[in-house]
C-alpha cells in the first residue's frame, strides 16, 4: 500500500456492551480495541456468540456501546450516517421495489435527482453484473442475485466504510465463491475500507488484508492475523502452502473458542 | 387408438365455471319442483317476474341506496379508526395490553348479539346500523392491520435506516409499502363484515335496505323477492371481494408468497 503514514478510518476505543436480560447481566462485549486503516480490508471469524454482529452493528450506529465508543474519521460515531454501508446477511433488499429502485433508495433519500440517481445507480448494477434485471422484482431474484443488489445499493451512496455481517452465510459454495471473487475484484477497483464478518475461515483469508480472531463470553479480540497474500486473490490460491497454513493457524484459533463456549 | 392410455380431456376454467353453474341451476331446478320444497324455492322465472316488479315499484334503488350509504360509512369510519389504533398498538405497549383483550373479546361476539343493545342506546334508523358496522369493521380491520404492523421485517428498517432514512422516511418508505399487503387484506375482510354485519343492523327497525326488505317479505310470504334479495346480496358480496382481490394483486404483486 502506498505511504507509509495510512490513516486510521475507524477507532474502536475500549467499546463495551452488556445486555440486561432476564437472566441478568451478558457481557456482549468486554472492552474491544481495534484501529482500522484506511482501505484495508478486516475480516472477522470467531464463534457464534462471540458479539461480532453487536460489533458491526455498533460501527454501523445501530446500536449504542454501553460504554467506550466508535470513531470514523476521528469523529464520534452517533447513529447512522452515509459514511459508514452495511450489506445483511439476510440481503434486506425492499421487497417492492425492483432492482434499480432498490439501488436508488439511498440515493433519493438524498434529495438527488431521478436521473442522476439513476445514472449512478445503473453503473453499479452494472458493476455487480446485474444490467439484464434492472426492473426484476426481488422475488424473482435467486439469493445471490439477491445480496448482489444489496452490494450495489451499498456502494451506491458512496460510503467510506463498508460493513458486512456474514453477507455469504446463506448463499451455496459455489455462488459464494463467485461473489467471493466479485467482492475482490470491486474492491480493488473501488478502494473501500472493509468490516467483514464470517464464520468461514477460507472466506477470511481469500478476502482479508488482516484477519480478526474474536473470543467468545465475554466477546473480544483475541488475535490479529495479517495476510500478505498477494491480488488478486484467485480461488487457486487456496491450494497453495502459504494459504493452508494460514487456515491452520487460524482454524485452531477459532477452534480453541469453539470448544471453550461448548464448555 | 391407445386404450390403456386414457385420453383426459382438458377441461378449461371457464368450462369448469359453465359446469358448476349449471349443476347449481338443476339442483335449483328439482327444489323447485319436489312438491316439499316448491314453496320455498321458485325457479328462474318467477325470480325475474319478482326483479320487474321490485324495479318498477322503486323498492330495490332505494333499498340498495339505503343499505350502501350504512355500508359506505360504517366501512369508511372503521377503516379511518382501525388504521392509527393498529399503528398504536403495534407501537405502544401499554396501548397493545390494555385494548387488545377487549378487541378479542368483543371480535368474537356476533354483531346480531349486541344489534338490539345498540337501539335501545341510540334509538332506531341508521345511526344504530352505521355504529355496529362501524364496530365490527373497526375491530376485524385492526387486528389484520396490527399483525401487518408487528410483522414489519426489523432488517429492512435497519437497511433504511443505514441508508439515511429518517423516522419519518421509514414511515413512509419503509412501513406504510410493507404494511400494504395486510392493509389491503383487511380491507377485504372488513367489507365482507361489513356486508354480513348490515343485514343484522337493518333487522331492527330500519325504513329501507336490503336487509330490512327481505324481514319485510318473510312477514308477507313473498318467496320469490325474498330469494332474488338473497341472492342479489350474495352477488354484492361476490363483486366487491373480487374487485378488492384485483387491486390486491395490482398493488401487491412484489410478494414473495401470496395468501389466498
Amino acid at each position: 500500500m502506498a505511504g507509509e503514514e495510512r490513516s486510521v478510518k475507524v477507532k474502536i476505543d475500549h467499546v463495551e456492551k452488556i445486555y440486561d436480560g432476564r437472566k441478568g447481566k451478558m457481557v456482549a462485549l468486554n472492552g474491544v480495541d481495534l484501529d482500522i486503516y484506511e482501505n484495508e480490508f478486516i475480516c472477522v471469524v470467531g464463534p457464534s456468540g462471540c458479539g461480532k454482529s453487536t460489533l458491526l452493528n455498533i460501527i454501523a450506529g445501530l446500536l449504542e456501546p454501553t460504554s467506550g465508543a466508535v470513531y470514523v474519521n476521528g469523529k464520534k460515531v452517533e447513529g447512522t450516517g452515509p459514511e459508514r454501508g452495511v450489506v445483511f446477511q439476510q440481503y434486506a433488499l425492499f421487497p417492492w421495489l425492483t432492482v434499480i429502485k432498490n439501488v436508488m433508495f439511498g440515493l433519493k433519500l438524498k434529495g438527488m435527482p431521478d436521473d442522476q440517481a439513476k445514472e449512478i445507480a445503473m453503473k453499479y448494477i452494472k458493476m455487480v453484473q446485474l444490467e439484464d434485471f434492472v426492473d426484476a422484482y426481488p422475488k424473482e431474484l435467486s439469493g445471490g442475485m439477491k445480496q448482489r443488489v444489496a452490494i450495489a445499493r451499498a456502494y451506491a451512496v458512496q460510503p467510506e466504510v463498508l460493513l458486512m455481517d456474514e453477507p455469504f452465510g446463506a448463499l451455496d459454495a459455489q455462488t459464494r465463491t463467485q461473489l467471493q471473487s466479485e467482492l475482490t475484484r470491486t474492491w480493488q477497483e473501488e478502494k473501500k475500507t472493509c468490516f467483514f464478518i464470517t464464520h468461514d475461515v477460507e472466506e477470511a483469508i481469500i478476502l482479508g488484508t488482516k484477519v480478526i480472531v474474536m473470543s467468545a463470553r465475554p466477546g473480544r479480540i483475541k488475535t490479529v492475523i495479517d495476510i500478505n497474500l498477494p491480488y488478486p486473490r484467485t480461488q487457486d490460491l487456496k491450494m497453495q502452502k502459504e494459504f493452508l497454513d494460514l487456515k491452520a493457524q487460524i482454524w485452531g484459533e477459532v477452534y480453541q473458542e469453539f470448544l471453550e463456549v461448548r464448555q | 387408438m391407445d386404450d390403456k392410455k386414457k385420453s383426459k380431456i382438458q377441461i378449461p376454467a371457464w368450462g369448469w365455471l359453465v359446469i358448476s353453474f349449471l349443476v347449481a341451476m338443476a339442483l335449483w331446478f328439482f327444489l323447485s319442483v319436489n312438491p316439499k320444497t316448491a314453496r320455498s324455492f321458485p325457479f328462474l322465472p318467477a325470480i325475474f317476474e319478482a326483479l320487474g316488479t321490485v324495479i318498477s315499484r322503486g323498492i330495490l334503488a332505494t333499498d340498495f341506496i339505503s343499505s350502501m350509504i350504512s355500508v359506505v360509512i360504517g366501512f369508511a369510519l372503521g377503516f379511518i379508526t382501525a388504521v392509527p389504533v393498529a399503528f398504536l398498538m403495534a407501537w405502544y405497549l401499554p396501548v397493545r395490553n390494555i385494548l387488545e383483550p377487549w378487541i378479542q373479546f368483543i371480535r368474537n361476539i356476533p354483531p346480531l348479539a349486541y344489534v338490539p343493545l345498540v337501539v335501545i342506546a341510540v334509538g332506531v334508523g341508521r345511526k344504530p346500523q352505521i355504529i355496529v358496522i362501524w364496530l365490527a369493521t373497526f375491530l376485524i380491520m385492526t387486528v389484520t392491520i396490527y399483525q401487518g404492523v408487528r410483522n414489519v421485517d426489523e432488517t429492512l428498517l435497519k437497511a433504511a435506516r443505514v441508508l439515511g432514512a429518517k423516522d419519518k422516511d421509514l414511515f413512509i418508505k419503509v412501513v406504510f409499502p410493507a404494511t400494504t399487503p395486510f392493509i389491503l387484506t383487511a380491507v377485504r375482510l372488513g367489507v365482507s363484515v361489513a356486508l354480513t354485519t348490515l343485514i343484522a343492523a337493518e333487522s331492527t327497525g330500519a325504513s329501507a335496505g336490503m336487509g330490512m326488505r327481505i324481514r319485510s317479505f318473510s312477514n308477507s310470504f313473498e318467496v320469490a323477492p325474498m330469494l332474488l334479495y338473497i341472492i342479489l346480496i350474495g352477488i354484492i358480496g361476490i363483486t366487491s371481494e373480487k374487485i378488492i382481490k384485483t387491486l390486491e394483486r395490482k398493488l401487491t404483486g412484489w410478494q414473495e408468497k401470496r395468501e389466498v
